[in-house]
């Protein structure tokens, strides 16, 4: 690569830097460079071969893990993003390879996760001549991205990139999609150093504060007698757990998450009273509509959260905190909205609550979890039957991490399990697929969070259905050598479809009887060492084993073909009628 | 104690389909029509007419969208209309909110109009002028709203009309006071009064919405 140095200007802007000739390929690399990236999730193709031609010049500042599938990059960015908080990077080629991107968009779309995505596209000049791998990425994706465009200027490159990661990490984060022709890629240009995007004039991350809102929320809670916190996922993405604890600490709140939000606060906080939703603890769904004040901070108020919407908490006062203004009276009625950065809007609130303890109210919690341990909790945990069961692996993992590893989870019985019993004492921790509820996450998902937290032991909790449907990233793992623990819980069904049918559909299982090929033998293949258990006594050898062993592990358990996932509230039920059997 | 009118408005809000104009400020971009538009059919919300054109700020683009719906639905959907990052602003507005109108062309054989219509009397009773007059045909133009573009394609269907277009419907909003101001709230990093509208205590209907 030749560059041509200009001399520097005269005077002040003396420290500017020399402009360089470079080709579009390497300018989207440097613009990695300058916002830190340091890992690429991708896979290369025709159409993104000069990128990956100016890659060979990069690979000691820039980590290209090579992926199975494209799917598997996007979750593996997915992950990566989740666990570190940064910006997660796809690369794909164009046609086949970015449509394979399109679930992972989606996912990362719906669940808020930043991610930058460049694909490759055909020359310019052949755009809509139906060539060679061409495919129209930026529709197919407009749909299931927060911004995305078409580069076909290699001139471009610096300030859309600029422009797309601005985009993609601020306000509510999201998917970024840049198409880039392939002559963009080749051309070369005169490059005058990068500029980070730090406003966009029609786009504004965050609504103004409004402070006399925060104040008439902090009456409504100093007034309550009942109120109630409910979390997601903006907690964390907004790198607010501190602010989160001091606030519901000081107003003495009970607090329930949603699965998005789970890890943000220590699952052992006394404040802490379980999950939401329709697999989520008895108290918090069951008091949601007794609650006077109803304080729901960084969520959205899914179905799978609320059932019912007309029997959802309808006595109650609601306060939304959220970033996104659309969000508010999306689908449940604001008394009080707090738009804003919960970072910000939080400490404001705190200031204006009183100091407060909610001992009898606290406790009505505590009585339904008794009620609940008995019937649901205490079974699945401290089986008596012969199977396994989900509940008592994921607690024999809780006592083996003490709480401090990384929880990825697939999609299904054991997402929720997990979810249910999982201890954390880190945020960030736990890695599912919340509102898309792909299976198949699972797997590339847990490569890209040890990726973005090389520290952290990562499990990866998958079911036998899931994770069929993108194993081919145990390739990655292999090549990669990532250390990733896979624990799938085997139930030889798709046992939340199987479940449904047994309670709603009079036990027609219909096509959820999944046969498995031997996983083991599969992992070895992929020189990943196993096994496969199917006795209680040899669980806590075998998770032990999995955990000390250096380097990735495969560690199949068999549990009980038809065990249920309790409680939940069926679909269209009210939160209030949520089933323990 | 709300007042009668109040909670009727309320009432209406969920469950009377009716025509709504939606004005969306965005940037001039490729691509932009297809983000908005699917904002419409995700919902399954058809489109009745769409308009967009440069605003009176250069660089901005107008779309002006017209539809049926119930005003809670298309509440929510201005928000997230709005939340595209190369929309600057979207309203939603009844008909008796906005100045409207549309423009439509009519095309008819000289010989039986010149013979059979008083057209003087057409042109003013139905404000329409004559484009073109050709020895084997007319075209007609009339500006209005739909009733009475309607009333002129009746009065004409008798006389053999050839060919028929009505424009999309473009609208200014009444109580608007224009973009400028708040373009260059928008240009700021950190907006400031201007571009506040975030209003909810007591007005929730109004949340986002002019």
């Amino acid at each position: 690569m030749s560059t041509i140095e200009k001399a520097p200007a005269k005077g002040k802007t003396e420290k500017k830097p020399a402009v360089k000739n470079i080709s579009g390929s390497v300018a989207v690399l440097e613009a990695f460079l300058e916002e830190g990236v340091s890992t690429i999730f991708g896979y290369p193709g025709g159409a993104i071969m000069p990128i990956y031609d100016a890659l060979y010049d990069y690979q000691e500042k820039l980590h290209h893990i090579l992926v199975r599938h494209e799917q598997g990059a996007t979750h593996a960015a997915q992950g990566y993003a989740r666990s570190s908080g940064e910006v997660g990077v796809v690369f794909a080629t164009s046609g086949p390879g970015a449509t394979n991107l399109v679930t992972g968009l989606a996912d990362a779309m719906i669940d808020s996760t930043p991610l930058v995505c460049v694909t490759g596209q055909v020359f310019a000049h052949l755009l809509g001549t139906d060539a060679f791998q061409e495919t129209d990425v930026i529709n197919i994706t407009t749909p299931v991205t927060k911004w995305n465009y078409q580069v076909t200027d290699a001139t471009e490159i610096p300030a859309v990139l600029a422009k797309a990661f601005y985009i993609a990490r601020s306000g509510r984060p999201g998917p970024v999609l840049i198409d880039i022709t392939k002559n963009a890629q080749i051309q070369k240009f005169d490059y005058e150093g990068y500029t980070k995007c730090d406003h966009v004039r029609s786009y504004r991350p965050a609504p103004i504060v409004r402070k006399e809102y925060v104040a008439e929320a902090a009456k409504l809670i100093n007034e309550a007698q009942k109120p109630f916190v409910i979390f997601g996922q903006g907690v964390i993405l907004g790198k607010a757990e501190q602010e989160f604890i001091k606030f519901i600490e000081k107003a003495g709140i009970p607090t329930a998450w949603t699965v998005m939000g789970l890890s943000a606060i220590p699952s052992d906080h006394p404040l802490n009273v379980g999950m939401l939703g329709m697999h989520g603890n008895y108290g918090p769904n069951v008091l949601t509509n007794e609650c006077d004040v109803l304080i729901a901070i960084g969520m959205r108020f899914d179905d799978r959260v609320t059932g019912r919407l007309d029997k959802y908490a309808k006595q109650a006062k609601v306060i939304h905190l959220d970033i996104d203004p659309a969000e508010v009276d999306k689908n449940v009625k604001t008394t009080v909205p707090v738009w804003g950065d919960c970072k910000e809007t939080l400490p404001m609130l705190t200031a204006l609550v009183e100091q407060k303890v909610y001992p009898q109210w606290l406790q009505k919690f505590k009585d339904m979890m008794k009620e609940e341990e008995e019937a649901c909790i205490n079974p699945e945990l401290n089986p008596t039957t012969e199977a396994m069961t989900m509940g008592e692996v994921i607690k024999t993992l809780n006592e083996l991490t003490g709480g401090d590893a990384i929880i990825v989870t697939d999609v299904g019985q054991h997402q929720m399990v997990a979810c249910r019993y999982a201890k954390f004492t880190n945020s960030k921790s736990n890695i599912t697929s919340g509102g898309l509820g792909t299976m198949g996450f699972g797997l590339p998902a847990a490569i890209g969070a040890k990726v973005g937290a090389p520290k952290r032991t990562t499990v990866a909790i998958i079911g036998d259905g899931g994770f069929q449907m993108t194993l081919q990233e145990l390739g990655t793992i292999m090549q990669t050598e990532i250390d990733v623990k896979i624990l799938i819980l085997n139930n030889q069904f798709l046992g939340m479809v199987r479940q449904w049918q047994q309670l709603f559909n009079d036990k027609r299982y219909s096509f959820v009887d999944i046969a498995s090929p031997n996983f083991v033998t599969l992992a070895s293949a992929y020189k990943i060492p196993g096994q496969s258990i199917s006795k209680r006594e040899d669980l806590k050898k075998a998770l032990s084993e999995m955990l000390n062993t250096k380097g990735a592990y495969l560690l199949e358990v068999m549990v009980g073909k038809e065990n249920n996932v309790f409680p939940m509230v069926p679909q269209g039920c009210s939160v209030a009628e949520i089933r323990l059997k | 104690m709300p007042r009668f009118e109040t909670v009727a408005r309320v009432i209406i809000s969920y469950i009377m389909k009716q025509e709504f104009t939606v004005t969306v400020y965005t940037e001039n971009q490729i691509g932009l029509l297809n983000r908005i538009a699917i904002m419409f059919s995700r919902r399954k919300i058809n489109i009745e007419s769409l308009n967009t054109s440069p605003s009176e700020i250069e660089g901005i683009h107008r779309f002006t969208i017209v539809i049926n719906e119930v005003e809670e639905v298309v509440k929510k959907l201005a928000r997230q209309i709005e939340k595209q990052v190369e929309v600057l602003k979207a309203y939603y507005n009844t008909n008796d909110e906005i100045v409207w109108q549309e423009l439509a062309l009519y095309k008819v054989p000289t010989d039986e109009i010149a013979e059979k219509v008083k057209v003087e009397r057409l042109l003013r009773e139905y404000g329409a002028r004559a484009v073109v007059i050709r020895k084997d045909y007319t075209v007609f133009e009339t500006t209005g709203q739909r009733e009475e573009i309607n009333k002129l394609i009746a009065v004409l269907e008798p006389y053999g009309l050839i060919e028929f277009v009505r424009s999309a419907r473009v609208a200014i909003i009444k109580a608007s006071s224009g973009f400028h101001s708040k373009l260059k709230e928008f240009e700021k990093k950190e907006p400031g009064e201007e571009v506040i509208e975030n209003e909810y205590l007591g007005k929730g209907d109004q949340v986002f919405t002019m």
